[in-house]
C-alpha cells in the first residue's frame, strides 16, 4: 500500500545527457507545479556545447526545482529527490543529494558502457553501494520498460527511447501527486505534425504515471497550495520578463523600440523573444559583431528610436568605445548584459556577478553611466521598465545587469497590468526652427532630443569633444571641464529620482547588515530569516541602482557596525563601497559558476555575530 | 515643393571652418557633395551624414543637415540603424581606406550585403592621414611610410573587387580631381535603390601626394583611364584604343578612325560577371599590355532592400497575429488565479 507523507517544501533535481530531454522535462514539473499553487524557483545547469560527449559528466544537463506551501526565495541547495538518467549524471550529482532523499535512477544508464563514459570503475555499480539505511532508492529500468509501453508503435528504437524523460516525468509526477493534464497538452502542441511521436510521447508519460502503483511499499508525498498573495499568476523566465519589461516601456514612451544583437550565451533569448513579437511593431536586427549591434542601436536612437542591445561580460567588453560614444551623443540607449563567468570566455553557461566593475568604470575617459541591477527572474521585468525610463527620461545609456542564473531561472509572476505603469516622456525640443541647441540643458542637466526628419532642427553630433550648448567640436580647455564635469553631475541628479530605499527584512536598529545586489536576494533572504528565526538581528538591503548609488545609501551604512557584502565576483560591491564611504564591510565571495546556498551566507552571519 | 528645389550649394554649408589642410582632395569632394544636392531633391531635414573616424568623417560638421561623427570604422552600423528605424531618411555614410577598409572592414561587407538604401562615399587616399602618415590597406606594395620605412610587405585590398564580393549592389569610382564626373556618380548613387558603394580617389597632398597622378595628370590619364558608359563600347585613349572581350578574356584593341566598334566589349552596368572582369583592371604601372583603370557605375543591380524586407516582415507578422495586444502577452498562455 502507498504511504503518503505531507511535505512544506522539496527540491527536485532531475539530470541526464544533454540529449535527454532535462531541461523540458524540468519546464514541464515547474509549468505544471506552479499552476498546482505552490510558490518556486528553478534553476537549469547545463553544458556549454550543444552535443557534448554522450554519457560523459561535461555532458550532463542539469535541472533544479525548488517548490513547497512555503515561501520560496532559491532554487535549493541540495536536492531532497535525484533523477538520475545515466551513470555520469548520478556521479556528478548524488553528492548534492540530501542523507534520507529520493534517488530515481534509470538502471540503463549503468551499464558497463555508461559507467566507462562517466569515468567510473565498469566492474561496479555505484548503486550498489549506496546504502540502504541512508536514501529511498528507485532502481527502473526505465529504457526496458518504456520500450515495452512503446512496442504498438511504429516507431524505430531510438526514437521511442527519445521518449524515457516522460516516463521519468510521469513517475516524478504520480510520485508528487501531480496531474499530467498539463503536459499532455503541451505535447500535443508541440507535435501536432507528428501524430505518431505524440501518442508515444504521451503513452511514455501515463507509464511512467502508472508505474509507480507497481511499486510496493513506496511513498508518496504531498506539496499543498502556498499561501500565495490572490492574484493572477504567471511563470516567469528572467530572459521572457526583461524582454516584456522592454516592450511595455517602448509603448509607455511611445517610442519605436529597435533591438540590434549579436548572438551570445546566456542573452541570446532576448534577441529570440523580441523577433518573435514583430506584431509589437518592434524591429530586431541580428548584427554581424557586439560592436555593430550597439552601434546599429545607437544609429536606431538617432533616429528617434528605443536603441537597445543585449550581451554578455565578452560582448560588453567590445562594446566599450560605444558606449562612450553614446554618453557623448547623450542620447537614449539601453544595454543590457546577462553576465556570465569571465574572465574572457570564462564560463559561458555559468552564473557570475564579476561585471559590475566593467560596467561601472569600463571605458576611456571620464564616462559615467548609470547602472542597475534585476534581482530575480519577474524583477527583469520592473528593472528593464526603469532602464528605459532613466535612458529616455535623462537622455543616457543605462546599463542594465541581469545574469545567467535569473536570466534562466524561474518563478510564479503576480504579473501586473500595463496600466500601472505611467508614461515615461520623451526629452523632445521644443525649439523653432533654427534655434535649436542641441546641449542645452533643463534644471536635471538633460539636453533635448531633436531627430533627423525635423525641419530647422539640422544638427551634428559626434563622439568629440563639444562646446557646451551648441555642441559644435571645442578643444577648449575650460569647457572640457565643464563638460566632464556637466555630464558627470546630470548622471548624479539620477539619483534624486529614485525610490526610497527600503530594508527586505528588519530595519536600522537591527545589528547586523547584508547587502547584497542582483541575483543573490533570495538566497540572502533565506539566510537573513534563518538568522532572525534564531533570534539574532539582522537586516536585509538589496541595491537595485549601483551607479549612481542611492542618496540614503551611505547614511543606512552608518548606522550599522558590521555589514556582510555577499556576492559572486571578488568582493566588486565590497570595494565599492569601502571606496565611495570609506565603510568596511566584510566580504562574501564565491566564485565557483554557482548561485549562493542560503548556508552560506547564513554561516557567514553566524560568524560575524559572534565576534 | 520641396525645400531643395529653392536651395544652392551654399545652403548646404555650415558656420564651422573646414579643417582639411590646403590642398586636399577632401575639399573637392564636399564641394561636389554641396553642388549636386539642390539638384537631388531630398529635403535637408531629411538628409543625414554619418561618419567613421579620420580626415574624411570630419565630413559632416561641414554639411548643413543632420549627421554623426562617431568612432572609427562603425558609421555603416550606425547609418544601417538609422534607415532600419527611420526608412524616408536620406543617408549617407562618409568613410576612408583607413575606417572602411581596415577597422571598419566587417561593418563595410556586411553594410553591403544587407543592401540598406544608404549610399557608401570610401575617400581612398591609399594613406593613414590623420595619424600622420602610416601605410593603410590600399597602400600599394613595398610603399614606404613611417611605420613601413622598408616598404610595405601588405598585400593592398582592390575596394571595388572588395565591394562586389560582399555582394554590394551598386559599385563605382570617381576621383577628386573630376568635378564633373564625381557629380554624376554621386547622381546615380543617390538613385540607385540599395546600398551604393563609391571609392573616391582622394589626393593626400600632405602624407602621399600623387599617389593618383596616373589617373589625373592630363598627360598620362588617357591611356591609363576609361570611363565607363551604360551600353556604350569600351574606348580609351580619345579612341585610338578599345576592349573587347574574347571569352571572358580581356584583349586589348588599336582603333582606326571612324573604325566600327560593334564588336567590341559594350558595358552592361548589369553584368556581374564584366563587373567583376572590370574591378580586376587594377595596374599601377602603364605599359603596353596593361589595361586601364575603369571609372564610372561598374555595376548596379536591383535587390530588395532590407528595410522593405524588414517593414513587410513586420506588415506580416501584424496581418498574421494582430496588432500586438502588451497586456496579453505579460500574461502569456499558461496563467492560473490564486484566490
Amino acid at each position: 500500500m502507498f504511504q503518503d507523507k505531507v511535505l512544506k517544501k522539496v527540491t527536485i533535481h532531475f539530470a541526464g545527457d544533454s540529449g535527454d530531454g532535462i531541461q523540458l522535462t524540468g519546464s514541464q514539473f515547474t509549468n505544471t507545479t506552479a499552476k498546482y499553487g505552490n510558490d518556486l524557483s528553478t534553476f537549469p545547469d547545463f553544458p556549454a556545447e550543444i552535443r557534448a560527449p554522450i554519457g560523459t559528466i561535461a555532458g550532463v544537463s542539469g535541472f533544479q526545482i525548488h517548490f513547497g506551501s512555503v515561501e520560496i526565495d532559491t532554487p535549493g541547495a541540495e536536492a531532497d529527490v535525484l533523477v538520475a538518467m545515466n551513470a555520469a549524471a548520478f556521479s556528478k550529482n548524488f553528492i548534492n543529494l540530501k542523507k534520507g532523499g529520493t534517488l530515481i535512477a534509470n538502471e540503463a544508464g549503468f551499464d558497463k558502457r555508461n559507467l566507462k563514459l562517466a569515468g567510473l570503475d565498469e566492474s561496479h555499480n555505484p548503486l550498489d553501494e549506496i546504502p540502504e539505511a541512508d536514501f529511498e532508492v528507485h532502481r527502473i529500468d526505465i529504457s526496458k520498460i518504456n520500450r515495452e509501453a512503446l512496442k504498438e508503435f511504429d516507431l524505430g528504437m531510438k526514437e521511442k527511447d527519445r521518449s524515457k524523460n516522460m516516463f521519468a516525468l510521469g513517475f516524478v509526477y504520480w510520485l508528487y501527486h501531480r496531474e499530467p493534464k498539463g503536459t499532455i497538452e503541451f505535447l500535443k502542441a508541440k507535435f501536432s505534425k507528428n501524430p505518431e511521436v505524440l501518442k508515444a510521447n504521451i503513452a511514455a508519460l501515463n507509464a511512467g504515471f502508472h508505474y509507480g502503483e507497481t511499486i510496493e511499499a513506496i511513498t508518496r508525498y504531498k506539496v499543498e497550495k502556498a499561501n500565495l498573495e490572490a492574484g493572477t499568476y504567471r511563470n516567469i523566465i528572467g530572459n521572457q520578463a526583461l524582454s516584456l519589461g522592454l516592450i511595455t516601456a517602448a509603448k509607455k514612451s511611445n517610442l519605436q523600440a529597435f533591438f540590434a544583437g549579436y548572438p551570445i550565451t546566456p542573452a541570446s533569448d532576448i534577441l529570440h523573444f523580441l523577433s518573435r513579437h514583430k506584431n509589437f511593431g518592434i524591429k530586431t536586427f541580428q548584427a554581424e559583431d557586439e560592436i555593430a549591434a550597439i552601434t546599429a542601436a545607437i544609429g536606431g536612437s538617432f533616429a528617434g528610436s528605443l536603441g537597445i542591445t543585449a550581451t554578455s561580460g565578452p560582448g560588453m567588453a567590445l562594446k566599450g568605445e560605444a558606449l562612450g560614444l553614446a554618453l557623448m551623443l547623450e542620447i537614449p540607449l539601453v544595454i543590457v548584459n546577462v553576465q556570465r563567468g569571465g574572465p574572457s570566455t570564462g564560463l559561458p553557461t555559468k552564473t557570475e556577478q564579476a561585471d559590475l566593475m566593467q560596467a561601472i568604470f569600463g571605458r576611456n575617459g571620464e564616462s559615467p553611466i548609470p547602472v542597475i541591477a534585476a534581482n530575480s527572474p519577474s524583477d527583469c521585468f520592473d528593472t528593464a521598465f526603469e532602464a528605459v525610463k532613466i535612458a529616455v527620461e535623462h537622455m543616457t545609456p543605462v546599463i542594465l545587469l541581469s545574469d545567467g542564473y535569473i536570466a534562466n531561472g524561474a518563478e510564479p509572476w503576480k504579473f501586473p497590468s500595463s496600466s500601472e505603469y505611467k508614461e515615461i516622456k520623451p526629452h523632445y525640443t521644443e525649439a523653432k526652427e533654427g534655434e535649436y541647441l542641441p546641449y542645452q540643458r533643463d534644471e536635471n542637466l538633460v539636453r533635448t532630443w531633436a531627430l533627423p526628419g525635423q525641419e530647422g532642427l539640422e544638427h551634428r553630433v559626434g563622439g568629440l569633444e563639444k562646446a557646451d550648448k551648441t555642441g559644435n567640436v571645442s578643444y577648449d580647455p575650460d569647457n572640457h571641464q565643464n563638460m566632464v564635469k556637466t555630464r558627470a553631475a546630470k548622471v548624479a541628479k539620477i539619483a534624486n529620482s529614485y525610490p526610497d530605499l527600503e530594508f527586505i527584512q528588519g530595519d536600522e536598529n537591527d545589528d547586523l547588515l547584508v547587502v547584497g545586489w542582483g541575483s543573490t536576494r533570495g538566497s540572502i533572504k533565506v539566510a537573513v530569516r534563518w538568522a532572525r528565526e534564531q533570534g539574532l538581528k539582522v537586516a536585509q538591503l538589496h541595491l537595485k541602482h549601483l551607479f549612481p548609488f542611492h542618496n540614503e545609501l551611505q547614511n543606512v551604512l552608518e548606522k550599522f557596525e558590521t555589514v556582510i557584502v555577499p556576492e559572486l565576483n571578488n568582493g566588486q560591491l565590497s570595494k565599492l563601497i569601502q571606496q565611495e564611504f570609506c565603510k568596511e564591510v566584510k566580504p562574501l565571495n564565491k566564485i565557483k559558476g554557482l548561485p549562493f546556498k542560503a548556508q552560506e551566507i547564513f554561516d557567514k552571519i553566524i560568524e560575524e555575530s559572534h565576534d | 515643393m520641396t525645400e531643395s528645389t529653392k536651395l544652392s550649394a551654399k545652403d548646404f554649408s555650415t558656420d564651422q571652418d573646414v579643417r582639411w589642410c590646403p590642398g586636399c582632395g577632401d575639399y573637392s569632394i564636399l564641394k561636389q557633395m554641396q553642388t549636386v544636392l539642390p539638384e537631388l531633391g531630398i529635403e535637408r531635414k531629411n538628409l543625414v551624414f554619418i561618419s567613421g573616424i579620420g580626415c574624411s568623417s570630419r565630413f559632416p560638421y561641414y554639411m548643413n543637415s543632420y549627421g554623426m561623427h562617431s568612432i572609427h570604422g562603425r558609421a555603416p552600423a550606425i547609418a544601417s540603424g538609422l534607415k532600419a528605424a527611420n526608412p524616408d531618411l536620406s543617408v549617407w555614410i562618409i568613410t576612408g581606406d583607413g575606417d572602411g577598409l581596415s577597422i571598419g572592414g566587417n561593418q563595410l561587407i556586411h553594410a553591403l550585403r544587407r543592401n540598406f538604401d544608404v549610399n557608401i562615399l570610401l575617400f581612398n587616399n591609399e594613406i593613414y592621414g590623420l595619424t600622420k602618415g602610416q601605410y593603410s590597406p590600399t597602400s600599394e606594395l613595398g610603399k614606404t611610410t613611417k611605420s613601413s620605412p622598408l616598404g610595405s610587405i601588405d598585400h593592398p585590398f582592390n575596394p571595388l573587387a572588395l565591394a562586389l564580393g560582399a555582394e554590394a549592389t551598386f559599385v563605382a569610382r570617381s576621383v577628386d580631381r573630376d568635378p564633373l564626373h564625381l557629380r554624376e556618380v554621386l547622381k546615380r548613387a543617390n538613385e540607385h535603390k540599395g546600398t551604393s558603394f563609391v571609392e573616391i580617389y582622394q589626393n593626400c597632398n600632405v602624407f602621399n601626394d600623387g599617389a593618383f597622378e596616373l589617373w589625373t595628370d592630363k598627360k598620362q590619364k588617357a591611356l591609363s583611364s576609361i570611363k565607363l558608359n551604360h551600353g556604350e563600347p569600351l574606348v580609351f585613349a580619345n579612341g585610338s584604343l578599345g576592349l573587347k572581350l574574347n571569352g571572358t578574356k580581356p584583349e586589348l584593341v588599336k582603333l582606326e578612325e571612324g573604325q566600327d566598334t560593334s564588336d567590341l566589349w559594350i558595358h552592361d552596368e548589369n553584368d556581374a560577371v564584366k563587373a567583376n572582369l572590370l574591378s580586376r583592371f587594377f595596374d599601377k604601372y602603364l605599359s603596353e599590355e596593361s589595361f586601364p583603370r575603369p571609372f564610372g557605375i561598374l555595376y548596379s543591380e536591383e535587390r530588395f532592400t532590407y528595410e522593405a524586407a524588414m517593414a513587410e516582415q513586420i506588415e506580416n507578422a501584424r496581418k498574421l497575429k494582430g496588432d500586438g495586444d502588451l497586456d496579453a502577452l505579460i500574461q502569456g498562455s499558461n496563467s492560473w488565479v490564486v484566490d
